[in-house]
């Protein structure tokens, strides 16, 4: 990897700082238009009762919420750097410690949904290529126009009716052994699959329409190599890319499913945040998705490098646009 | 040589296109002999190209409709099961295309593709594969190919991608290649050495070549036997020789006089074919050629003239009027008065 490409993945990094800022900037104000006090529902939560006048102020005071907005994002920022994203202020531990015993949970379903989407997604994507406009093809586009558009928190109580409930195979809530992950892993994945098995096979099609792909036939190579090596391998750039983002998603926007089968991942304990007016943690929870997203586009540059020769990051001369500005 | 190597019959190939089907070929017959040079010249949508690939079975059957026969060593490719016909092609007859650069994969090494082509017929080594693709490589004058194995074609020019082609082509000692407008992406300056090349090097392994190009002044330099191709069909067919000399076609005589002689002779203005040629989704009744003709009477707007013979069995031209017309003789300045 040539120095401009060191370059290239240093500034890949510092974006970082600026989408930080911008991220929990849009957040911290965010929560400041909306409505209700965090100070009162910290207070009506714990207590079980609306505070008094001077109880109301002398929480606030804890939480330095009667500060300017501005000084208030200042002191976040400063303490940001030194790795402290906050206490959060229903359990009075910090957002780091919060955010970090829940990742791994998010995680392991986020990788077991992503297995699931691309082990589904694409055999599917490519047969459905090879056959072209026939029966199988149709069935399979009808399928993913199907899963496509099935939101994922209604295969969800499907699931749980069924494997749950009529056949009392799988437990319907709770983390723990493989079976617990298999049914969320599903809901997760399975809309993903119909998305990334659709792309599968429109880049799959573009590329055997290409000059090289006749080469490789004109050579007398068996089909099923010019299929997967001139045809697949070349049009996994599209596929890596959407996979990228859709990992993204799973980490950061799982919150229903979790919600759901009662999965302690990062997207419960953000829901749990939002109807307490927990701050610091929505705060931690934006700039873990900002994060997130941006090192999944890095990681997506170094595959690109990996995936097309041609491809040189010093010069920014990518076949593709950046994650970002698709729909993130 | 007992017999030619390869036989195309009454060939004919269609397709569904937007607007209609598409008649790209219309009964072309054909045949190359093993060491033979054939050229065939044509405009585009002659139906040259896809009388090519119909011959390697590289047309996607369906939507194309491919009739007649293709025989090969007793066999006739059109119906064979694609996974004998892929034990033909490459190793008994390998294929060399336009744009040269968009027909090597990008994604993977020069090297790579060449020992790919050598593996795909031969059960030889990764290692040994590498040495001879090496070889392969430089006899096709790619310099210092040891070092150029691993380099990505992108970082060939289009005259050095279409040497790594012609490797790739020439790798499992083919008796017949097919080369479709092999220089017409090409600098007219590297069309010469490209030309040159392809030609040394079959002739090296006595392999057979059929040459598509839409100059049929560039066949001169090489072709044994030429047929040219209008509307998908073969409008006359010669020994290269007699195309020049005695050319018996009014669409032959078209293309030889629009082709810019060095000499300057045949006057100051380039002649050219009125007209553009037919739309293969439309091709007019009677000859295709008679809308751009100069000579057409009423049975060539309803009549397909037949390829017959002229003077010899090896000189054949399908018009109705090639009895009456007089030779033509493309060495001759101005020879029809053309010519303004």
């Amino acid at each position: 990897m040539g120095t401009s490409q060191t370059a290239h993945l240093v500034r890949r990094v510092l974006y970082l700082v600026p989408t930080w800022l911008g991220l929990s900037l849009l957040a911290f104000v965010l929560g400041n238009v909306a409505p209700g006090d965090p100070g009162r529902a910290f207070f009506t939560r714990t207590r079980g009762r609306p505070p008094t006048p001077e109880e109301l102020a002398l929480v606030r005071e804890q939480f330095n919420l009667d500060d300017p907005l501005l000084v208030r994002f200042g002191h976040w920022v400063l303490d940001a750097m030194r790795g402290d994203l906050g206490t959060s202020f229903s359990t009075r531990r910090p957002v780091t410690e919060e955010l970090l015993s829940r990742f791994p949970a998010t995680l392991q379903l986020a990788v077991a949904a992503m297995v699931v989407a691309l082990v589904i997604a694409l055999p599917v994507g490519i047969v459905a290529a090879l056959h072209r406009n026939r029966l199988i093809d149709q069935a399979l586009r009808a399928a993913s126009m199907l899963g496509a558009s099935m939101p994922g928190f209604f295969l969800a109580y499907l699931l749980i009716i069924v494997f749950s409930v009529k056949l009392g195979l799988l437990p319907a809530i709770g983390r723990g052994g493989l079976e617990n992950l298999l049914m969320p892993a599903l809901a997760l994945g399975l809309g993903e699959s119909a998305v990334l098995a659709r792309l599968m096979r429109s880049s799959l099609l573009e590329v055997l329409g290409e000059n090289y792909v006749r080469t490789a036939r004109a050579k007398g190579l068996p089909g099923w190599k010019v299929v997967l090596r001139h045809g697949v391998g070349n049009s996994l750039g599209a596929v890596v890319t959407e996979a990228a983002l859709t990992f993204g998603f799973l980490l950061a926007f799982s919150a229903i499913i979790e919600q759901i089968f009662v999965w302690p991942g990062i997207g419960r304990l953000v829901l749990e945040a939002i109807t307490q007016r927990d701050y610091p943690v929505i705060q931690g929870f934006v700039v873990f998705a900002g994060t997130v997203f941006v090192l999944l586009n890095l990681v997506v540059d170094l595959i690109y490098v990996r995936l097309d020769p041609r491809v040189n990051l010093g010069s920014r001369r990518s076949l593709r646009g950046d994650l970002g500005s698709r729909d993130g | 040589m007992n017999g030619p190597l390869l036989t195309v019959e009454d060939l004919a190939v269609g397709f569904p296109a937007a607007g209609g089907f598409v008649r790209a070929v219309n009964g072309v017959s054909l045949s190359l002999s093993a060491g033979e040079r054939v050229g065939i010249a044509g405009e585009s949508g002659a139906g040259k190209s896809v009388t090519a690939l119909a011959i390697m079975g590289l047309l996607p059957v369906p939507p194309t409709v491919v009739t007649g026969a293709v025989r090969h060593r007793g066999k006739d490719l059109l119906t064979m099961r694609e996974r004998d016909l892929r034990l033909v092609r490459g190793r008994s007859i390998a294929m060399i295309f336009q744009d040269p650069v968009t027909c090597l994969n990008p994604r993977l090494s020069v090297g790579r593709q060449v020992v790919e082509a050598i593996r795909a017929h031969e059960p030889v080594s990764r290692r040994e594969a590498r040495g001879q693709a090496i070889e392969l490589l430089g006899r096709a004058g790619i310099p210092a190919p040891a070092r150029r194995f691993d380099d990505y074609p992108h970082t060939f020019s289009g005259g050095m991608a279409q040497r790594v082609m012609i490797a790739i082509a020439l790798s499992c000692g083919p008796e017949i290649v097919l080369a479709d407008e092999p220089t017409t992406a090409l600098d007219v300056t590297i069309e010469a050495q490209i030309v040159d090349l392809l030609v040394e090097l079959c002739d090296e392994q006595q392999a057979a070549v059929m040459f598509i190009t839409h100059d049929l002044a560039l066949l001169a330099r090489f072709a044994d036997r030429i047929l040219v191709m209008y509307g998908g069909r073969i409008m006359e067919q010669a020994p290269a020789p007699t195309i020049f000399r005695r050319t018996a076609h009014p669409y032959t005589r078209g293309l030889l006089s629009s082709v810019v002689r060095p000499d300057g002779a045949g006057g100051a203005r380039l002649a050219t074919i009125p007209g553009a040629p037919p739309s293969p989704l439309a091709l007019p009744p009677g000859c295709p050629f008679h809308p751009r003709c100069v000579h057409a009477v009423e049975r060539c707007r309803t009549e397909v003239p037949l390829l017959l013979d002229v003077s010899s069995a090896e000189h054949r031209c399908a018009c109705h009027l090639a009895a009456e017309l007089t030779p033509f003789d493309a060495a001759q300045p101005d020879p029809l008065g053309i010519r303004p």
